[in-house]
């Protein structure tokens, strides 16, 4: 579904983020993009999501094709409107607006078209969201935020979900409770999901497929399930496990 | 028949287009109309010319104030270009109405429709920047248009200005007085009406999502830079309507009224009011509007006692200082004072 060939990505004054990335993410997959922070895993999901480029970054070379079109140099826009859609870093709400008008936000591209089943499948799976629903984002907890945006991307009809660090500053219990949500999307609703995050224990435990990245570049790759089951992996973050040894 | 709900207690939403309504309550719907009735009937037939005309000044100032309001309260975009847009929409009245001959209720939206047009040409650099940038370029349109204002002497009387004769339009003449008055508080209350909806809206829904997270709205699909043009064109519309009403409402127009003071005061209008609120913006010009009447009022006192030299920049002391004053007290404005009204009485008895 989304093939990324040989990619390299610079931010301004030259400073090189990502050197000849490649990798692929088949239908219904959820693939998950490890590393340690700055190692260029939400600088990937920008460059594919097309929001690199409003951030001043650069892309050289390479490919990205979305169900074979290519998209590389293609606004968000456009891309949102081919299927894929990226869930920024740091729950990025509308502080403004209440968790409807939020979730109404993700309908952007899909000007005037009807919204309402979107936000009853939104709500059933976040049944926590519909009682708030017209609190302000601002005044929301944490674990909501992350809800409402994942649930705002999902407005848009995204074949491709490409989800930054879901776990972040979130407590463990509410953790396990968004890569369960997200991994049912995948199951019922049958979006394909890229997980990008420090979290390697908890995306490991739903991912089909991983990538590790290391300074800009991916190091190791393969399927999740022999990490699955080793019984090294019991730290949420990534230090101390034995990647070499994989 | 229809049971009245006053409370938003036990007001149950069943379906969407229930909660698409402007007013939650019936409450709200009851205090429209009384204001509409005080507005139209009652202040109308109980106040002279005078006071008219400066609740006429009131309104047209609400207008412009809605107008950047709507730009940099909701859109989170500053202009410091807000006089000379409505500088351009009196100008455009008065040359259309003194020398082209239109009729006044042709003059006004032209006016505004210019303004627009003018505020779209600003915001294409405009739109590209942020901040302290994006605020040295309105600056920078409302130099040019000052300029412009003041030395194309052909079309816009240069420093000495136009004459406006008062408003016709076909067997009506909507010069100063009751007409006007009535006039200015209709196009009010449409053009609030207008605002309140369109921040229901899709489009209203982006201006604030461009305003809280700019990266995040991109990330939704929201093409950023249609959205800030837009922005831009709706509040220069604002403006250049608001300016054409003033036109008829000063008679004489000359380019020192749209100076760089005059955006300043617009800008001072909607941070007492409040930002990024419609009642806000009415009641930012209302403070305002006072403020400078009752300095005036003052000013006549001091004229009076013999102290006229230590009057002129003492006004502009108290000016300042009652706005600095204002927005330490009340940070958040005026509109939080009627936000917090409003829940008082929703909550009366308790």
């Amino acid at each position: 579904m989304l093939e990324i060939r040989h990619i390299s990505a610079f931010y301004p004054f030259r400073i090189q983020v990502l050197e000849e990335i490649s990798m692929i993410v088949k239908e219904r997959q959820i693939v998950a993009l490890l590393g340690r922070k700055g190692a260029g895993k939400t600088t990937t999901l920008k460059t594919a999501s097309g929001l690199l480029s409003f951030e001043g970054g650069k892309v050289v070379g390479g490919s990205i094709k979305f169900k074979g079109e290519p998209i590389l140099h293609l606004p968000p826009e456009e891309i949102i409107q081919k299927g894929m859609i990226q869930v920024l870093e740091g729950r990025q709400e509308f502080k403004h607006l209440t968790i409807e008008e939020n979730l109404r936000v993700g309908t952007a591209v899909r000007r005037g078209k009807p919204y309402r089943k979107d936000l009853d499948m939104v709500y059933s799976y976040f049944p926590a969201l519909l009682s708030r629903r017209k609190v302000l984002a601002g005044r929301c907890s944490a674990a909501e935020l992350q809800m409402v945006v994942i649930g705002r991307a999902m407005m848009s009809h995204p074949e491709l979900l490409l989800i930054d660090e879901p776990s972040l500053g979130l407590a463990p219990l509410l953790v396990g409770e968004i890569f369960r949500i997200v991994q049912r999307l995948n199951r019922e609703q049958d979006k394909t999901i890229m997980l990008g995050g420090q979290n390697m224990n908890m995306a490991l435990q739903i991912a089909d497929y991983f990538y590790l990245l290391e300074e800009g570049r991916i190091v190791r790759e393969g399927s999740a399930e022999p990490l699955r089951k080793d019984p090294n992996l019991s730290e949420p973050g990534l230090s101390g496990y034995p990647f070499n040894r994989v | 028949m229809r049971k009245f709900q006053f409370h938003p207690c036990g007001s149950f939403k069943e379906t969407y287009q229930d909660e698409l309504f402007l007013f939650k309550t019936d409450f709200g719907r009851l205090w429209v109309w009384i204001s509409l009735i005080l507005l139209f009937v009652v202040i109308p037939s109980s106040f002279g010319i005078q006071t008219l005309n400066l609740f006429s000044l009131m309104g047209i100032y609400a207008m412009a104030a809605l107008g950047l309001n709507i730009l940099t309260g909701f859109t989170g975009q500053l202009s410091l270009a807000h006089g000379s847009l409505f500088g351009i929409g009196a100008y455009t009245a008065a040359i259309l109405g003194s020398r082209g001959g239109f009729p006044f209720f042709a003059t006004i939206p032209l006016a505004a429709i210019l303004a627009a047009a003018v505020g779209i040409i600003l915001s294409f650099p405009a739109a590209r920047l942020r901040n302290l940038y994006l605020c040295i370029i309105t600056i920078g349109g409302q130099l040019i248009i000052e300029y412009v204002l003041l030395h194309w002497k052909g079309l816009t009387g240069g420093a000495e200005g136009i004459a406006i004769t008062a408003g016709e339009s076909g067997p009506l003449s909507v010069s100063q007085g009751t007409t006007f008055y009535l006039v200015v508080f209709i196009a009010l209350a449409t053009m609030i009406w207008v605002a309140a909806n369109l921040m229901r809206t899709r489009f209203g829904r982006a201006f604030v999502a461009i305003r809280d997270n700019e990266t995040a709205a991109e990330g939704m699909g929201i093409p950023i830079f249609r959205y800030k043009l837009l922005s831009f064109a709706i509040s220069s519309f604002y403006a250049g309507f608001a300016g054409a009403l003033f036109a008829y409402h000063a008679r004489e127009i000359s380019p020192g009224l749209f100076s760089m003071g005059m955006s300043m005061e617009f800008l001072a209008m909607i941070v007492v009011g409040g930002l990024g609120s419609i009642p806000g913006a009415v009641f930012g010009s209302i403070f305002i509007v006072f403020l400078n009447e009752l300095l005036g009022v003052l000013a006549r006192v001091f004229l009076e006692t013999g102290a006229v030299t230590a009057m002129i920049p003492i006004r502009e002391f108290f000016y300042g200082g009652f706005i600095v004053l204002f927005i330490t007290v009340k940070p958040k404005g005026i509109s939080t004072i009627w936000e917090r009204t409003k829940s008082v009485f929703r909550h009366w008895p308790f």
